[in-house]
């Protein structure tokens, strides 16, 4: 079965969408979004540190997407600009989710599997040591990453996201990567 | 040697760094797609004021949030007033979260773990 972007952007669009978006990911598209995601949160959870983990990982993932969108299949050339990204920031029951998805060359897919399954299989105690040892190991990238922010998300939320790689043609596959948040609202501290 | 104050955006934090009264401010969010930039002219400030710093060094860091790029920006400036503790001066880094922000404290508590500078957890109570 061959990948279908708009099929997969139908999937991620479950739930009670909060934002949806799917085009060219700019610094400035950022800016806008969290402002506007900030305002729909401020009415929807009281509990400031619930709130500020959502932000958080917004933040995270968009700006992980930011710095990997640079990868268009040439059929899409003419539809879309070549910073092209998708993410929906959904609500499930009491729980919110954001999903992201970008195409990557097939050369980096085996890479991040592994990258990515290295980082699900850490206990909480694993994340921070391995969080801990990058910040004060590794330098940027050339694109301004720090090789942190997947370790990040994992770690704000127990290791509660997946993912799943889609081979779209020979050049590229499509990954998605899905980060669960439980709100905690009801909680009792 | 002259002081550095900048106002906080959206994206960047309020900056006061001042060289006559020790005291070191990073208030507000600091998630930039890329923090070097912002942050570099913060760390060469820090090396000017490391040939003579105050007798006493205060630090004030008031973060809502903070990137994971701004993570390594902010380890930068530790690592430049480990040096000034380094050098016999007196230096405390005063980490505040906000009540029930457990992740805030967390990072805080990170930077501790790698930082020999002490740290003092100020939790802010609405």
């Amino acid at each position: 079965m061959s990948f279908d972007l708009e099929d997969c952007y139908t999937k991620m669009n479950a739930g009670e969408v909060l934002l949806a978006y799917k085009g060219s990911i700019t610094a400035e598209l950022i800016t806008n979004v969290l402002g506007v995601v900030e305002t729909k949160l401020d009415g929807v959870i009281n509990k400031s540190s619930a709130k500020k983990k959502i932000y958080n990982i917004l933040v995270e993932s968009l700006q992980n997407l930011f710095h990997h969108v640079d990868e268009l299949p040439d059929e899409y050339n003419d539809q879309f600009d070549i910073h092209f990204g998708i993410f929906v920031v959904s609500k499930i029951n009491e729980n919110y989710k954001i999903s992201t998805g970008n195409f990557i060359s097939v050369d980096k897919v085996e890479e991040l599997k592994k990258r990515l399954d290295k980082i699900m299989s850490l206990s909480k105690d694993e994340l921070k040591e391995l969080y801990k040892f990058v910040l004060n190991n590794q330098q940027f990238s050339e694109k301004g990453g720090g090789g942190l922010g997947l370790i990040d998300i994992a770690r704000r939320t127990d290791g509660n996201i997946d993912y799943s790689i889609d081979s779209f043609d020979e050049k590229y596959s499509f990954f998605n990567l899905n980060i669960n948040i439980e709100s905690k609202v009801n909680k009792v501290i | 040697m002259e002081s550095i104050s900048i106002e906080g955006t959206p994206k960047t934090p309020t900056i006061k760094f001042n060289a006559e009264t020790g005291v070191i401010e990073i208030k507000g969010r600091s998630i930039p797609e890329n923090s070097i930039e912002f942050y570099k002219p913060l760390v060469e400030w820090l090396e000017e004021y490391l040939k003579t710093p105050q007798k006493s060094t205060i630090v004030n860091i008031q973060l809502e949030y903070f990137n994971t790029s701004s993570s390594k920006c902010i380890l930068d400036v530790f690592k430049k007033l480990e040096a000034i503790k380094k050098a016999r001066n007196e230096v405390v880094i005063n980490w505040y979260y906000e009540e029930d922000d457990e992740d805030m404290l967390e990072a805080g508590e990170d930077y501790e773990s790698i930082i020999r500078v002490p740290f003092k957890m100020i939790e802010v109570v609405d």
